[in-house]
């Protein structure tokens, strides 16, 4: 098991945002979780990234106890969290962004072929290395954080929301890309809205409601489960190919 | 024509070191968004540790400086780490508050005895003083030396926030600590070093301020805090050429009036200044309005 969550509780103050939530994530899997807005999916990321301090319950990754810990030692022990709403630092240019991606690496060269691996993977983020990241387009955006996050080389990463504000035709193209990151040995928790995409790029999924879980199992049997159907796919008549 | 190119260098003397005060307000700021109102007191600290240097251990100049730099920069990241991390999440009016009360207690602890005592000393001059007269301008060393030394001061900062890691995990903490984080970036140390830098500046300004203006006292920060903060403000809180630029513009004005119209007004020029700005221009001029951070 490379992440494993028992029975967290994370609380805003008096608001009980999550109520033992446990979680398993494999090494090589993508593993999605979804849930309506307000459900607590960005809360659940932001407890395993240490934003957030669960007041119980235990997160262990790659066997070690993550409780308690700041982000930046989670983060540099290979947990990459890509923020809902893609936290680019706008007045840095792409490449000093994709450079604080691997902050945590101190050579400078080991840093750069991080990052010319990344330009392979995202071609237009090459070409835009000394734009300033807050003048690319949105989707442009996004693949500048999933970028930073690729640069750390980490061994799970956490993407919130990586399709919001998308057009069709980006998500797409996003969701192509988080599948080939994934075959390429990163395993990936992915918080989506759109639980269609999610369930058919993920192995297993997760379903939050009002702070806890109420559903899980593998994706293709989500996806038949009339409750899910009902309340996050719509009344899909006749199910999208594959 | 050159009584005013003489009152322009002597503006540029007090304006350069309010330049390196100003940069403490800004830096800070930028990162956290406080006003460190005890800032003026580190440039205080700084001065006394200048004049202890030379005075009681005779050590050369350039061990002076170093001698502050690192006395005023430990300051910092003190104040910094008892009075203003435990306020982060609290409400703004908090820290503001700290910080006022910091300031008054560096004022009134150091001028006990036991400390750096109550009085008005005398900066010893750690070199003699020559002049130079060019064309009936003149300019002495103590003038060439604040502008040297803060010129370097200004070069080295811009190298450090724009070219190094650590100034580009100083930029990202001020623009988005959270995400900052997630970057593996230590949040705390970098604040604590960005209050380590503008302390060290400060300390540099206070050692330049002794030597060009040769008294010194516990409460002589007050005044000149309260300037380079105005020179912050006025140039656009947060960023660093509009600190320099500020505070370039205060010296000015402060000298010409006291040059044209009368020394009395010196000081109440630059609180025109403040209020002007505030109620005009409140981002300053080389300031972004930027959204704040939740
Ligand atoms: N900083 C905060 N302070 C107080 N309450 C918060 C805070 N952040 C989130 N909440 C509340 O916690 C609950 C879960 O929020 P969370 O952001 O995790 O939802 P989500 O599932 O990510 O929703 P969305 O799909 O809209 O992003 C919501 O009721 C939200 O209002
Ligand atoms: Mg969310």
């Amino acid at each position: 098991m490379l992440l494993s969550i028992e029975n967290i509780n994370v609380y805003y103050g008096r608001l009980h945002a999550l109520r033992d939530v446990s979680l398993q994530v494999d090494r090589g899997e993508i593993v999605s979780l979804i849930g309506a807005n307000g459900a607590g999916k960005s809360t659940a990321l932001k407890a395993i990234s240490g934003v957030l301090r669960p007041r119980s319950g235990t997160i262990n990754h790659e066997g070690r106890d993550l409780a308690g810990l700041p982000p930046h030692k989670i983060a540099r022990m290979g947990v990459a969290h890509v923020p809902e709403g893609r936290g680019v630092f706008a007045n840095m240019t792409v490449r000093e962004n994709l450079l604080l991606g691997a902050y945590a690496r101190r050579s400078r060269r080991e840093a750069e072929e991080s990052i010319e691996k990344v330009f392979t993977l995202f071609p237009r983020l090459s070409e835009r290395s000394a734009q300033l990241a807050g003048t690319l387009s949105g989707g442009e955006q996004q693949m500048l954080a999933i970028g930073r996050a690729l640069v750390a080389r980490p061994s799970l990463m956490l993407l919130d929301e990586p399709s919001m504000g998308l057009s069709p035709l980006l998500v797409g193209e996003i969701f192509n890309l988080i599948g080939e990151i994934n075959r390429e040995g990163t395993t990936i928790l992915l918080v989506e809205q759109n639980a269609y995409m999610a369930l058919s790029i993920a192995h297993r999924g997760y379903v939050l409601e009002a702070g806890g879980i109420v559903l899980s199992g593998l994706s293709a049997d989500l996806r038949k489960d009339p409750r899910v159907q009902a309340a996050y796919l719509g009344d899909v008549g006749t199910p999208p190919p594959e | 024509m050159e009584y005013f190119v003489q009152q322009v260098i002597n503006g540029l003397q007090i304006g350069f070191v309010y330049a390196l005060v100003a940069l403490g307000y800004t830096l800070v700021y930028g990162i956290v968004r406080l006003i460190n109102f005890a800032h003026g007191d580190v440039f205080m600290v700084g001065a006394f540790i200048g004049l202890y240097a030379i005075e009681r251990h005779h050590l050369p100049i350039s061990a002076v400086f170093l001698a502050a730099v690192g006395g005023c920069a430990l300051l910092a990241m003190a104040m910094e780490r008892v009075a203003y991390r435990p306020l982060r999440e609290a409400p703004r009016i908090a820290s503001l508050i700290t910080a006022i009360g910091m300031s008054l207690f560096l004022e009134y602890f150091t001028a006990l005895h036991q400390v750096f005592g109550p009085d008005y000393y005398s900066f010893p001059r750690p070199f003699a003083v020559t002049t130079w007269e060019v064309r009936g301008i003149t300019l002495t060393n103590i003038q060439a030396i604040i502008f040297v030394v803060t010129l370097l001061c200004l070069g080295l900062l811009q190298f450090v926030v724009y070219r190094t890691r650590t100034g580009r995990a100083m930029r990202a903490v001020s623009y988005d600590y959270v995400t900052a984080g997630l970057m593996g970036v230590n949040v705390n140390l970098v604040i604590s070093l960005t209050f380590a830098l503008g302390g060290a500046l400060a300390g540099v300004g206070g050692v330049l301020y002794g030597i060009a203006y040769p008294q010194v006292n516990t409460f002589m920060g007050v005044m000149p805090g309260l300037k380079a903060f105005t020179a912050a403000v006025l140039g656009g809180i947060g960023s660093i050429p509009g600190a320099v630029l500020g505070a370039l513009i205060m010296g000015q004005s402060e000298t010409l009036t006291a040059a044209y119209l009368s020394s009395t007004y010196r000081d109440g020029i630059a609180f025109l200044i403040l209020i002007a700005v505030l109620v005009w221009k409140p981002t300053g001029i080389l300031g972004t309005a930027r959204t704040e951070k939740v």
